[in-house]
């Protein structure tokens, strides 16, 4: 029961990380561009759904502020600055996108001020359910598992089976023959880094939601991101989602397995002590391992790229 | 650019200075301003200004100098130098985490600056570690924890599931409760600091047979699990020290927390004139209700002044034995050092009600009385 609980856990922190991870993926594989500031425009969604959310009263409004606005704040960032950085190396864009973030977080501090904003819960997304099984669990995580699932459904069939799909994956391929071919690739890029930027804010706008709302919420999830985004394989979606799984189930269940297997060995506090580190350094191990078998990450498009 | 400097009266303090026969004090204070932990830096900083504020000429004689640690040790380290360095500060005070604590105070009572803290104050300093610079003015760490463990003793609390981050204070926390808890401890975790989500640990409560949950999660934390909890269905009772429902956790929290007990030296209905005081005129300048934090830097700020009227700073002995006998109006009522210069107080047991539209806390009855620390016999001074 306790394992079933931690399971799903472990599921919903891979569907949020899969939220952001996909984003990511998609601009670092269609632009070659390492976006720094992902996890600012993540912050930009949880801010925009407290801020709606507590202007309104209305939770599900709050959420659809959260994809409109980190879109929007993605599409201005992507015409005004990152623009200009495709043709640089990647120290540049690195440096360029955590400017941005010291942008993003002092310009947030500014508007909302230091403190965490919370968000409440609608009665119909709070409390608990039973599953079969007999298991009670939280109903809103539930829920973010069946948005992840859905955005990666909605992300695969417009990857694969629509016009703008066929276009991404040919800006991927070979960005300067599809210009060639009359595609505008300054409008297909802005798209791109824009739905990117809303996937990033929507996963902010739910995790805000069961935890808070507040500056710099960002970079320890943007850190994770990478992880998946190299263990997937960069530029593949279906890479990021099985990457976001395995980084969320393990993290999740290294941190409920291990104190327990420790402590058999050792006293109670030593074996939390120790189990807690070895549980933050599994992810890292993971991604070694999948590394050294396949450094193109496990659905890279090859070592070359 | 995260600096954020604020001098406090410091032409005024010159202009006066010959007034009041004593030199202005120079005092610096590093606390969390932003993220998670920004309730508690911000209280801190508001109770000591109100304090300076409420002291009228006296106050003026204090010139503050504010920074935000960003809770992060690193960032302590470089303002406490700075401080001590460039702005040469006679007295630090301010820093709320413990592992801050440790990374500072060390080191800053070792270049002869007095050092009173408002609020951490790990074990490590108080026993073997103790200096005749550092003053701790709110408690030693495991207090609240050990009134917690003695209150859930008394209330025939049989199996507890006990959790607290992984730091100086979170271990200080469990070891403090466990010393006056006669009950069983059924599990014993030890979260990261900073985290933000609890599912695992939830899930691991719901597996246990504890018949109540012992839990020490101060600022965003605590709110982060109260939400979390609520919101899981597991219904076993919460206890812990009133850093997991202080005022500045209640409203994010909001109804999940009403009925639970928690243990405090201090809280907004102790009935005594300067406390009554405090507490209206924290309400007036604020607009809020002051939690502990505000409390406790309010106390640090008026024991600064006492000892500024009694002794020149210039004197650090005179001015040690100023600050050691605590004689000043504390919103506690009754207030000593012990002889490892941190208190000997009352705690209370609060439970967490609704007056009017805001959650708070009301003591409903005592838990340790005079009550010092375990570490005393170990410090050598």
């Amino acid at each position: 029961m306790l394992l079933a609980e931690q399971a799903l856990n472990g599921l919903q922190y891979g569907m949020m990380l899969f939220l952001m991870a996909a984003g990511l993926t998609l601009v670092f594989g269609v632009m070659g561009l390492i976006n720094l500031a992902h996890g600012s425009l993540y912050m930009a969604g949880a801010f925009a759904c407290a801020a709606v959310a507590a202007a309104t009263g209305s939770f599900w409004l709050g959420l659809a502020a959260s994809l409109v606005a980190a879109a929007a704040a993605g599409a201005l960032v992507e015409i005004a600055v990152i623009r200009r950085l495709y043709a640089r190396d990647h120290l540049d864009q690195v440096l360029a996108t955590f400017a941005l973030i010291l942008v993003f977080s002092e310009g947030t501090r500014w508007l909302f001020g230091s403190f965490p904003l919370y968000l409440t819960l609608p009665p119909s997304l709070s409390g608990a359910v039973m599953l079969p099984g007999g298991l009670h669990y939280p109903l809103f995580r539930l829920v973010i598992i069946g948005f992840g699932a859905a955005v990666a459904l909605g992300l695969w069939w417009l990857i694969a089976r629509t016009r703008l799909g066929i276009r991404i994956r040919a800006g991927e391929a070979d960005r300067e023959m599809i210009g060639a071919l009359g595609v505008d690739i300054a409008r297909l890029y802005t798209i791109v880094f824009a739905l990117g930027a809303a996937l990033a804010g929507f996963a902010g706008a739910l995790v805000g939601t069961i935890q808070s709302v507040q500056v710099g919420m960002g970079e320890p999830v943007l850190i994770l991101a990478f992880v998946v985004v190299v263990i997937g394989g960069i530029g593949s979606i279906k890479g990021a989602f099985v990457g976001a799984l395995l980084v969320g189930m393990t993290d999740t269940l290294g941190k409920a397995l291990l104190p327990g297997l420790l402590s058999r060995m050792w006293d109670a506090a030593s074996a939390n002590t120790v189990g807690a580190s070895l549980a933050s350094v599994l992810i890292y191990v993971l991604m070694a391992v999948v590394l050294i078998l396949r450094p193109q990450g496990l659905f890279g498009a090859g070592a070359g790229r | 650019m995260k600096l954020k400097r604020l001098l406090i009266g410091g032409a005024a303090a010159i202009a006066l200075a010959g007034a009041a026969g004593a030199e202005p004090v120079k005092v610096g204070m590093i606390t969390t301003l932003s993220g998670g932990g920004a309730g508690l830096g911000v209280d801190t900083r508001d109770g000591f200004l109100l304090a300076l504020k409420n002291a009228g000429e006296a106050g003026q004689q204090v010139e503050l100098v504010i920074e935000d640690d960003q809770q992060k040790p690193d960032v302590a380290v470089q303002i406490a130098d700075k401080m001590i360095q460039s702005d040469q500060v006679d007295v630090l005070t301010g820093i709320v985490w413990s592992n801050l604590a440790m990374a500072v105070v060390p080191a800053a009572v070792a270049q002869d600056k007095f050092y009173l803290s408002t609020n951490a104050a790990p074990s490590q300093l108080a026993g073997a570690g103790c200096h005749p610079k550092y003053f701790s003015v709110s408690y030693q760490n495991d207090n609240l924890h050990e009134a917690a463990g003695a209150h859930a003793t008394d209330a025939g609390i049989g199996k507890v599931f006990i959790m607290a981050p992984n730091y100086p204070a979170g271990q200080d926390s469990l070891a403090g409760f466990k010393r006056y808890y006669k009950g069983e401890v059924v599990s014993e975790v030890y979260t990261q600091v900073g985290q933000t989500d609890y599912a695992g640990e939830i899930a691991q409560i719901r597996a246990s047979d504890a018949d109540a949950v012992f839990f020490f999660l101060p600022g965003g934390m605590g709110i982060a699990f109260m939400k979390q909890y609520a919101e899981s269905g597991v219904g076993k009772p919460l206890i812990g020290p009133a850093f997991s429902f202080s005022q500045d956790i209640l409203p994010a929290v909001g109804d999940a927390a009403l009925g639970v007990k928690n243990t405090a030296q201090w809280s907004k209905d102790l009935e005594n004139q300067p406390n009554a005081a405090f507490v209206e005129t924290f309400q007036a300048e604020y607009g809020r209700l002051p939690s502990l934090y505000a409390a406790q830097a309010y106390d640090t700020a008026n024991l600064l002044l006492s000892a500024m009227a009694k002794a020149d700073l210039d004197d650090a002995d005179a001015f040690r034995a100023a600050l050691a006998q605590a004689d000043f109006p504390s919103v506690r009522g009754k207030f000593r050092f012990g002889p490892n210069q941190h208190p000997i107080q009352d705690y209370y047991v609060r439970e967490v009600v609704r007056e009017g539209d805001v959650l708070t806390n009301k003591i409903i009855g005592p838990a340790m009385a005079d009550h010092g620390d375990a570490y005393a016999e170990q410090c050598k001074m």
